[in-house]
C-alpha cells in the first residue's frame, strides 16, 4: 500500500477520522482501537500506518505493548492550514460592517 | 470566543464555506456586495467592471506602484436583490481555475444578518492550493496602507 505523507489525505477518509478522535481522549493499541471498528484488523492497521506515517498519531512501546495517541502538534498545524484564509476574510468583513455602519448613520 | 467568521473546508472535498454574521440589516449587507464604490473600499481593489445582472460581467484589479498585483474576473449568473449573488471567479495570472461561487444573504433580525459564501473548484487539489497561498501578504498590505494613512495624520 502507497502510504501518502499528505496529511489532508490522511483526514480525507472517514475511519481515519474516527480513529483520530477515538485517541484523542486516550492512548490505545491497534487492537483496542481495532475493537472499535467493523473493519478487518489488517485495515484499520493500514489506516494507523498512514496517519502515523504523516505524524498525526505517535507511538510509544510500553513493555510488550505499542500505544498510539494523538500528535496534538501536527492536529494544529492541519487547522492553521486554512486560518491565514480565514483572517484574511475576516479582516474584509469587519471593514464591510465598520464602512455600512457609518453608512447607515450617513 | 467564538470567531466571528468561519470557513469550512473539509478534507478531500473540492468546495468551501464561508460564514458570517454581521451587525447589520441584510440590504446594507447586499449593498456592500452590490456597489461598486462600497465593494472598492472593503476589498481594497479597483472595481473595473460590475454589470450586476444576470449575464452581466465583473473585473476587479489592485495595483502597487503602478503594478498589477491582484486581478480578478468572472460572471454573473444571479444576482437578486437582498438574497443571492451567483456567480464565477477566476484569479488572473493564478493556477487554480474558475470557481462557481453561490452567496446566499439572509436576514437574521431586522439589524442582524448573515452572508454564506460556497465556492466550489474544479477540484480538491486545486482548492488547497489557493487555501496554501500566503494571504498574510495581503493582510500586511493592507496593514501597511493603514500605516501610511496614520503616518500622515501626524
Amino acid at each position: 500500500m502507497n502510504l501518502r505523507r499528505d496529511v489532508f489525505q490522511a483526514i480525507a477518509d472517514p475511519t481515519r477520522r474516527a480513529i483520530l478522535l477515538l485517541v484523542a481522549s486516550q492512548s490505545l493499541t491497534a487492537g483496542a482501537i481495532a475493537a472499535n471498528f467493523d473493519t478487518a484488523r489488517p485495515t484499520v492497521s493500514k489506516h494507523l500506518a498512514i496517519l502515523t506515517e504523516c505524524e498525526l498519531l505517535k507511538q510509544q512501546q510500553t513493555g510488550r505493548e505499542v500505544y498510539y495517541h494523538l500528535n496534538a502538534k501536527k492536529m494544529k498545524e492541519v487547522a492553521d492550514f486554512i486560518e491565514p484564509f480565514r483572517q484574511m476574510w475576516d479582516d474584509r468583513f469587519n471593514k464591510l460592517e465598520e464602512i455600512m455602519k457609518n453608512y447607515k448613520t450617513k | 470566543m467564538e470567531l466571528k467568521t468561519k470557513v469550512n473546508a473539509e478534507a478531500g472535498k473540492h468546495d468551501l464555506v464561508i460564514t458570517r454574521e454581521f451587525d447589520l440589516p441584510v440590504e446594507l449587507l447586499f449593498k456592500a456586495h452590490s456597489e461598486p464604490e462600497i465593494i472598492e473600499q472593503w476589498m481594497g481593489t479597483k472595481v473595473l467592471k460590475f454589470e450586476n445582472k444576470k449575464h452581466g460581467g465583473w473585473q476587479y484589479e489592485t495595483t502597487d506602484n503602478g503594478k498589477v498585483v491582484f486581478s480578478a474576473n468572472g460572471v454573473f449568473h444571479d444576482f437578486i436583490e437582498n438574497e443571492k449573488i451567483t456567480r464565477t471567479f477566476e484569479m488572473a495570472n493564478a493556477p487554480f481555475g474558475v470557481q462557481l461561487e453561490f452567496a446566499k444573504f439572509e436576514k437574521l433580525t431586522d439589524t442582524t444578518s448573515k452572508i454564506t459564501i460556497h465556492s466550489i473548484f474544479e477540484s480538491g487539489a486545486l482548492r488547497d492550493e489557493l487555501l496554501k497561498m500566503p494571504f498574510a501578504q495581503g493582510i500586511n498590505y493592507a496593514h501597511n496602507r493603514l500605516q501610511d494613512i496614520v503616518a500622515r495624520l501626524k
